[in-house]
């Protein structure tokens, strides 16, 4: 186990080592919401960041397990790729923007924009999410065990969204979905892989209703 | 393109370290406003028969001991003067029109900050670690105060344009974001009467907000009424004599992060702000909710 | 037999306004179109150069050298880019453009020693095989963004706009996005694609600093970092990039190209590209960071003058986007029944948006696109791109310059009031700079 610490040496330092290590396991200290920490990984090593993180927290991150033993600020985890970023508190906005794949964990609450423009990730909150989550989320799965903010989906493409709870309001072109045996599945899943314990009996699907995949008058005041 | 921070502190046992803690959440919003800095400080409540300013002296020669002889003269009251870099904490037992007319026709060099019985702003160009050892931040005693550190976009970085900007007797606003309507706002609030000193976005929040307690609207109230009337992205945090609230839009893109445990409230732009004040490792940590106006104290 | 007397057209209601008027009732949508601003604005045409006399000598041809290499990004990056011209071929996607067109490019840059730019749909293995130097955009919709393609680019780009559309987002219908493209950008094949406008992890520039830290923590800071804008506020926006910490600026004016948006965007909507370079340019001197933050300027450059110009007025570099295609035969009178069918004559062309481009440039139809041979594409554009270095250096040993970034604004004058206004240069045969000084 490596420990780095964050008070004594500087991000820069960490960043470069973490870029040339191939394996490993590694513990930071004093993170006390510094931001790109852990940003640009590619290699399957376990990182376990003790404390409160700023912005971009495993930005882009590649193959490796990072877990956050506190909260997030914006954008963590922003346009991953692989890997498993696991959040034990509550993360601000932007969470999972734009990831293509990989499994984003939230045990807290997620603010506004949860999964904007997810592109193939999987994100899990056990807590609830802010408005315009999943805003033009192109694919992958999104799993909210609490409540969900206003506009939920908005102008969503393909991406799958899950909610145990309510959801204050949808967005254009979201619409509720029916839960069939293989969402079921592939929902349980979700939920084992991220060691988060809920009954998928009782998430309700939404998704797109493909309304606005091409231009139709009819439809022009959801622009 | 700014770092706002405010402090509240709850237990009146840490009043002595206000200035040391707004010091540490100032510096560390630094990068996001390398331009000028400002502060609003809630200390010191003069004899309610007295009124308290600041007053900023663009010129390092100002002669303030010669201000408090012709006011004494000119008001038969001795003012009391606390000089602090180029600000004064200026106090006296006059009333206010008065004080202002006088201050306008007798010494156009001097800019009146603030207005009231306990606030204090003071405002600089200078990047804020700068600012925080010219005006001695660290030393300040007091019950909350707020801050913000600006990336200017016109070239003449002036004090003028800094934040926190005073809409009334002890009220301040700083505001992280870009309005879209300030210019219909301001010739709108002008015919109403409320002056500005400078064409700044966040200053027309600052007069609406004055504006609306005018007439008679609670800070709860008039900030709600902001959420119609304003338009475009911001923070804002709004000092009172008593308190502070915050308040973002509804798409609520700028950041805020928000934190409270026995001792104090604090909120900041960014958490590495928050995670400079003691005891934060028990603090509840929260974003504020988007056209949610959230106060403490009486504010 | 009395004569017809002559019909009268109106100015406010002439033949255009009346069509797109019936079409808009018809269709109940905006018009969508490509390429850039068709209404004349003022630009570089309307500024001359100031040639050799008795007061200033010339430079030979020859061993009296008129150098043009560049350096961008001296600010921070480990591994500025080194430019042997100061052209660079614009982001454009491949979506919008077909391989073809985007390995022509690549080659075409490479031969000349400059770069060319991806666009709104990620990098190809065709650009980056066929292009030397390729800065990678960072844009809103983030579709293709990846940290391997960040890494094997040589700058990149954070979009905030372009000229074309400042404030509007990237654009491709249903009929561009075929299983490859859509492959890239994550979307279901053939709908249309809707684009955010703004990043989705950050908003104004405070944030775009830390968005640009994070970029560069990923990349160890090897690489420079652009930020583009489309030209509006220019004197703010320039200010904020520079204190956002950017190694470039990329301003692109009103006249800037596109393969498909809104008409009333294009035409409606941003500032010419000739104030906008002059706001930059002051904008970076007040800051003390001419020449420190490099400034490349695009939108309606098509002559070695407009780019000698640019240069004179301040910028670092220029970028070209509709002129390279155009010498990739956009507009050429080839295939004219193709045109016909779009409804349009070669040099009225502005149908990028449809797919069906008869030069087989915008599209990703393989027998349209197979009229244009990467190979001949490549020689039209490296052709192009030289006879453009010719005539800026023709100028600038004319005005007696040995390197052609030492052109400066006193080397020009202007032809029209706005002209001289907006560029800040005396009006020829006067002293006489509207807003600056009263004429003599």
């Amino acid at each position: 186990m490596t420990t780095f610490d964050l008070a004594q040496a500087p991000l820069r330092e960490l960043n470069q080592r973490l870029h040339n290590a191939p394996q490993g396991h590694w513990s930071i200290v004093h993170p006390d919401g510094r931001h790109c920490i852990a940003a640009g990984v590619d290699a399957p090593i376990d990182i376990e960041i003790e404390g409160h993180v700023g912005y971009y927290c495993g930005g882009m991150n590649k193959q490796a397990r990072i877990s956050i033993n506190g909260s997030a600020g914006p954008g963590v985890a922003e346009n991953m790729m692989s890997g498993t970023i696991r959040v034990k508190g509550n993360v601000s906005h932007c969470a999972g923007a734009s990831g293509h794949g990989g499994l984003l964990i939230v045990e807290g609450d997620a603010s506004a924009r949860c999964g904007i423009s997810m592109k193939g990730s999987d994100i899990v909150v056990a807590g609830s999410i802010g408005h315009l989550s999943a805003f033009m989320a192109q694919s992958g799965r999104l799993v909210v065990c609490g409540d969900a903010g206003d506009f939920l989906g908005d102008s969503i493409y393909e991406a799958i969204i899950y909610v145990g709870g309510s959801v204050s309001s949808l967005g254009a072109d979201c619409v509720e979905k029916e839960m069939t045996a293989e969402h079921l599945k592939s929902l349980a899943e979700l939920l084992s892989a991220s060691g988060v314990k809920a009954d998928p009996g009782r998430f309700r699907r939404y998704g797109s209703a493909r309304k606005l995949y091409n231009f139709n008058i009819d439809h022009a005041s959801d622009y | 393109m700014c770092g706002i921070v405010g402090i509240y502190l709850k237990n009146k046992e840490l009043n002595n370290d206000l200035g040391a803690m707004l010091a540490a959440m100032l510096a560390q919003m630094s990068e996001r406003g390398p331009d000028s800095a400002g502060i609003a400080v809630y200390r010191n409540t003069v004899d309610p028969s007295k009124i308290k300013l600041t007053l900023f002296g663009a010129d390092a020669e100002y002669d303030w001991n010669q201000l408090r002889l012709r006011c004494a003269r000119a008001f038969k009251a001795e003012p009391d003067i606390e000089i602090r870099a180029s600000h004064a904490v200026f106090s006296i037992a006059a009333p206010l029109p008065d004080l202002k007319n006088w201050l306008n026709s007798h010494e156009p060099g001097l800019r009146i900050m603030s207005a009231g019985s306990t606030i204090e702003i003071y405002k600089e160009k200078g990047t804020p670690l700068e600012f925080i050892k010219r005006f001695h931040v660290q030393d300040f005693h007091g019950s909350h105060a707020l801050g913000h550190t600006r990336m200017a976009t016109e070239s003449a970085v002036t004090t003028e344009h800094s934040h926190p900007f005073s809409t009334g007797l002890d009220l301040c606003l700083v505001h992280n974001g870009s309005l879209s309507n300030h210019n219909q706002l301001r010739e709108r609030l002008q015919r109403n009467g409320i002056e500005f000193q400078t064409d700044n976005d966040s200053e027309v929040a600052a007069g609406y907000l004055m504006w609306q307690l005018q007439r008679g609207a609670s800070l709860e109230e008039a900030l709600t009424r902001a959420l119609k009337d304003l338009d475009g992205f911001y923070t804002f945090a709004v000092g009172t004599r008593t308190g502070f609230a915050v308040l973002r839009d509804p798409i609520a893109c700028k950041p805020a992060v928000m934190a409270e445990n026995d001792d104090w409230v604090a909120m900041a732009s960014e958490f590495r702000a928050i995670a400079q004040l003691p005891g934060v490792e028990k603090a509840r940590v929260w974003e504020p909710a988007p056209a949610t106006v959230y106060s403490w104290g009486d504010a | 037999m009395s004569s017809q007397p002559p019909l009268r057209p109106s100015a406010t209601f002439p033949l255009d306004v009346l069509a797109e008027i019936h079409r808009a009732a018809d269709q109940g949508i905006y018009e969508i179109r490509g390429f850039g601003t068709k209404r004349k604005v003022p630009n570089f045409d309307d500024l001359l150069f100031l040639g050799a006399s008795m007061s200033r000598y010339p430079l030979e041809g020859y061993r009296e050298k008129c150098a043009t290499n560049i350096t961008l990004g001296t600010r921070f990056a480990k591994r500025p880019v080194e430019l042997k011209i100061p052209i660079t071929i614009a982001g454009m996607s491949f979506g919008a453009l077909g391989s073809h067109a985007k390995e022509a490019l690549g080659r075409a840059a490479t031969e000349m020693g400059t770069s060319t730019t991806t666009g709104d749909g990620g990098m190809t293995e065709e650009e980056r095989q066929s292009s030397k130097t390729l800065v990678y955009q960072v844009l809103p919709s983030r579709y293709g963004l990846n940290p391997d393609d960040l890494r094997r680019a040589d700058a990149l780009e954070v979009v905030v706009g372009q000229g074309a559309k400042p404030g509007g987002g990237g654009m491709l219908l249903g009929q561009k996005i075929t299983p490859r493209v859509a492959k890239m950008r994550d979307l279901p094949a053939g709908i249309d694609q809707r684009s955010a406008c703004r990043h989705p992890d950050w908003t104004g520039p405070d944030d775009l600093e830390i968005k640009i830290q994070e970029l560069r923590e990923i990349t160890d800071w090897q690489l420079p970092v652009y930020v583009k804008i489309g030209a509006t506020r220019v004197a703010y926006d320039v200010a904020l990039c520079v204190k956002a910490g950017a190694d470039v600026i990329v301003l692109d004016g009103m006249q800037g190209g596109t393969a498909a948006t809104q008409n009333v965007f294009i035409e409606q909507v941003g500032i010419p590209t000739l104030p906008a370079v002059r706001m930059a340019v002051d904008a970076l001197k007040e800051l003390g960071m001419h020449r420190e933050v490099q400034l490349i300027v695009s939108g309606g450059i098509r002559t070695g003058a407009d780019i000698a110009k640019a240069l004179a007025m301040g910028a670092d570099c220029v970028s070209i986007g509709s002129a390279a295609m155009v010498a990739l035969g956009c507009n050429k009178a080839v295939h004219v029944e193709d045109y016909h069918a779009l409804g349009t004559e070669p040099g009225y062309c502005h149908h990028c948006h449809t797919g069906r481009c008869p030069a087989g440039i915008t599209t990703q139809d393989p027998q349209l696109e197979a009229r244009l041979s990467p190979v001949q594409g490549a020689r039209w554009v490296r052709n192009y791109l030289t006879t453009l270095m010719l005539e800026v250096q023709t100028i600038a040993r004319a005005c007696g310059k040995s390197h052609v970034l030492n052109l400066e604004p006193q080397d020009m004058v202007a032809l029209t009031i706005e002209a001289a206004a907006m560029a800040r240069i005396p009006l020829a045969g006067t002293n006489w700079i509207p807003g600056v000084n009263t004429p003599i």
